[in-house]
């Protein structure tokens, strides 16, 4: 079948650069990023849009996406972004951060921005795993999980329990959407879509801040086939780490 | 009749597709691509809905859906 | 405009709305947070931004942050937050940013002490964060100074693309002087091409310091050693005080310490013997060929800092064995007497 304009019905979207990522075969990275232009590009917000990416696998989004980019330090982006939403209102702007990144370097900065209610938006993107530096522990990695520094499985009597963001941002007062969602299957993904539609428009309309967090496989440093991985997500993480909203700006503060 | 482009040289090879399409008519290719992945490409492209799943769930934007005529969708996407 | 008594402090933030900056990013921390007290009543008054931070490691952030959106930026703090802040400022001058920071310099190391001291010159001058990268480095030695400098530093930044400190020890930020805010004259400045503030009509643009590739960051460090051989040639500054060919001593001091130095010299002045002071006011471009010329003929160069020596290192590199080279300092927060310099230089004569 040629391919003609009118009857492509999906295809990479203009947020989105016409590169082939780094990320290992199977990363839903790629999907989360090629969601984030979507919503970009149907928000119609492309050539206002300024994009901070985190110190991780995802250090390299600034080659991906298709709008102006700030590589930031690790942990730094919500200063990053706050620093452009105070000086310059007028731009959209998200960042785009691992769980190493958020949760634990950058711990200080997510809950202060979040406090403060920044507007802009956050996608993070939690695999229980740091990825770029090879498969070390992180903050959200499961009980018993073995990664390169918990090669005996994760002991959470010595490191402490697995930190669900989404419910600990919750707790602050300010006001604020934010939602858990995951990419590890058809129906999460199209669910996911429309949580990352709703907290960019929360910031269009300057209701408040916003962050996704996103449950996202790394068959990888998991050791699992992507297949693999999708069940152990749904399995283990998903019991953890519940689906669905925590806070938004209609409820009214717990 | 709708239908799929797979880039061959986009595809790493994850599978992804292959489990999500309903119709499970992709597989994998055994032949390999540029970057040394046995790629995705369709067995029966008769039987595609032009449903996106594949598409979808593609970390790579490797998939391209047409369609032709009628385009319902099960989803909203 | 008449003059105005004003703390250092709050002159230093003054300087800025007067150069036309909008935005303030700040933590408190003695001795400085006078300007973000200062600033957080005059900013909303002219339609500016202030915002304080978790820290001043956040706040560096979110200066890199608002820089990269092409507006003008600066924060204000002192040695330990000026310590938080290293990470970002290497990556402000890898990313080449422009943006200026305030450093009104306390006792160390650690917590130290609340009081006056210069012991940050190494941290400043040398680099305090990672990688190879300078800051421009401008020691105001008057509450005066400090404004003019400060109304300067933010075309210095752009013309750059670096950040630019203004380093000036607690006795500049709290001492209170009569000061004027003249306009400097305008310099000409290249648009900025490189801002991230949406890519309306243009190709995305990414800023960052990352480069995966060797050569690639090696070129990056080139061109950022191109700039700071531009400030080695156009922007060096200093202050010469009774230098002239019968000098027997030559002190090198900056900041306040070279204001007691001035008392000094009279004094010797009255006694017949001839003493000179050199006041580097760029720390970064040290003025070398000045301290060199300054110290030809004398007995010996004296270099007086509130710190256990650390600008001696330059003078000693500037002076290159013309003559030998001393160092008196007290440190802590303990300010040089007239007195005890005077006895410092006597042993010398």
């Amino acid at each position: 079948m040629e391919r003609t304009a009118e009857k492509v019905v999906f295809t990479r979207p203009e947020a989105m650069k016409n590169a082939v990522t780094h990320y290992c075969p199977g990363c839903t990275h790629g999907v989360i990023h090629r969601i984030v232009a979507e919503v970009i590009d149907e928000l119609g917000i492309r050539d206002k849009t300024v994009g901070v990416g985190p110190v991780g696998c995802s250090v390299l989004i600034y080659n991906y996406m298709n709008v102006d980019f700030l590589e930031a330090a690790h942990g730094r982006a919500p200063a990053f972004a706050t620093g452009i939403k105070r000086v310059r209102p007028d731009l959209i702007a998200f960042t785009y951060q691992g769980d190493g990144d958020l949760a634990s370097i950058g711990m200080g900065e997510i809950v202060h921005a979040a406090n403060r209610g920044e507007k802009f938006t956050t996608i993070f993107v939690n695999n229980a795993i740091y990825g770029m530096t090879g498969g070390q522990m992180a903050p959200t990695t499961m009980p018993g999980q073995v990664t390169t520094t918990c090669p005996l499985g994760r002991n959470t009597k010595d490191t402490g329990e697995p930190i669900r963001m989404a419910e600990l941002l919750s707790a602050l007062k300010t006001s604020a959407f934010i939602t858990r969602v995951s990419v590890h299957s058809p129906r999460h993904i199209v669910e996911t879509k429309k949580a990352i539609l709703r907290a960019f428009r929360y910031q269009i309309d300057k209701v408040c801040y916003s962050l996704v967090e996103v449950l996202s496989i790394c068959p990888t440093n998991w050791g699992l086939t992507t297949k693999e991985s999708a069940k152990w997500l749904e399995e283990t993480m998903i019991p953890y780490y519940p689906l669905g909203d925590k806070k938004t700006p209609e409820h009214s503060q717990r | 009749m709708p239908g799929i482009i797979i880039d061959r040289d986009r595809c790493k090879g994850c599978e992804t597709c292959v489990e999500a399409c309903p119709q499970q008519i992709i597989a994998m290719s055994k032949e390999i691509n540029a970057k040394g992945y046995f790629y995705a490409r369709v067995d029966d492209p008769f039987r595609c809905l032009g449903c996106r799943i594949c598409a979808i769930v593609c970390p790579d934007v490797a998939i391209e859906v047409l369609s032709e005529g009628v385009q319902y969708s099960l989803f909203e996407y | 405009m008449a003059k105005k008594l004003m703390k250092g402090n709050e002159a230093i933030g003054e300087a800025a709305i007067q150069a036309g900056v909008r935005n303030y990013f700040c933590y408190p921390i003695t001795p400085q947070s006078e300007v973000a007290e200062y600033l957080a009543k005059r900013m909303p008054e002219v339609g500016g931004m202030f915002l304080q931070g978790e820290s001043e490691l956040a706040v560096g952030n979110m200066i890199f942050g608002a820089a990269a959106t092409g507006e003008r930026v600066f924060t204000t703090s002192s040695s330990p937050g000026i310590s938080l802040m290293q990470e970002a400022i290497s990556y402000i001058a890898g990313a080449q940013l422009p943006a200026v920071f305030a450093n009104i310099v306390r006792g160390g190391p650690g917590l130290g002490g609340i009081l006056p001291a210069q012991s940050d010159y190494f941290q400043s001058v040398k680099g305090g964060g990672h990688g190879d990268y300078k800051m421009l480095v401008l020691a105001p030695s008057t509450v005066q100074e400090a404004v003019d400098l400060m109304m300067i530093a933010f075309d210095l930044a752009d013309k750059y693309t670096n950040p630019v400190m203004i380093i000036g020890d607690g006795m500049i930020g709290q001492m209170m002087e009569p000061v004027e805010f003249k306009k400097p004259p305008p310099m000409a400045l290249p648009p900025k091409k490189w801002a991230a503030n949406g890519c309306k009509g243009r190709d995305p643009v990414i800023i960052r310091s990352l480069f995966l590739d060797p050569l690639r960051l090696e070129q990056n460090n080139r061109e950022l050693f191109v700039k700071y051989r531009r400030m080695q040639a156009e922007e060096v500054r200093f202050e010469r005080y009774n230098v002239e060919k019968g000098n027997k001593v030559l002190i090198v001091a900056y900041g306040t310490t070279a204001r007691i130095c001035k008392t000094v010299i009279a004094d010797f002045k009255a006694r017949g013997i001839n003493v000179g002071l050199l006041r580097p006011i760029s720390l970064y471009p040290f003025p070398m060929a000045a301290v060199a010329e300054a110290a030809e003929g004398v007995k010996a160069v004296l270099s007086v800092e509130m710190s256990m020596g650390q600008m001696v290192e330059d003078v000693e590199r500037s002076v290159l064995g013309r003559a030998p080279v001393g160092f008196f300092g007290r440190v802590g927060g303990v300010v040089p007497t007239p007195e005890e310099i005077t006895v410092e230089i006597e042993k010398l004569l």
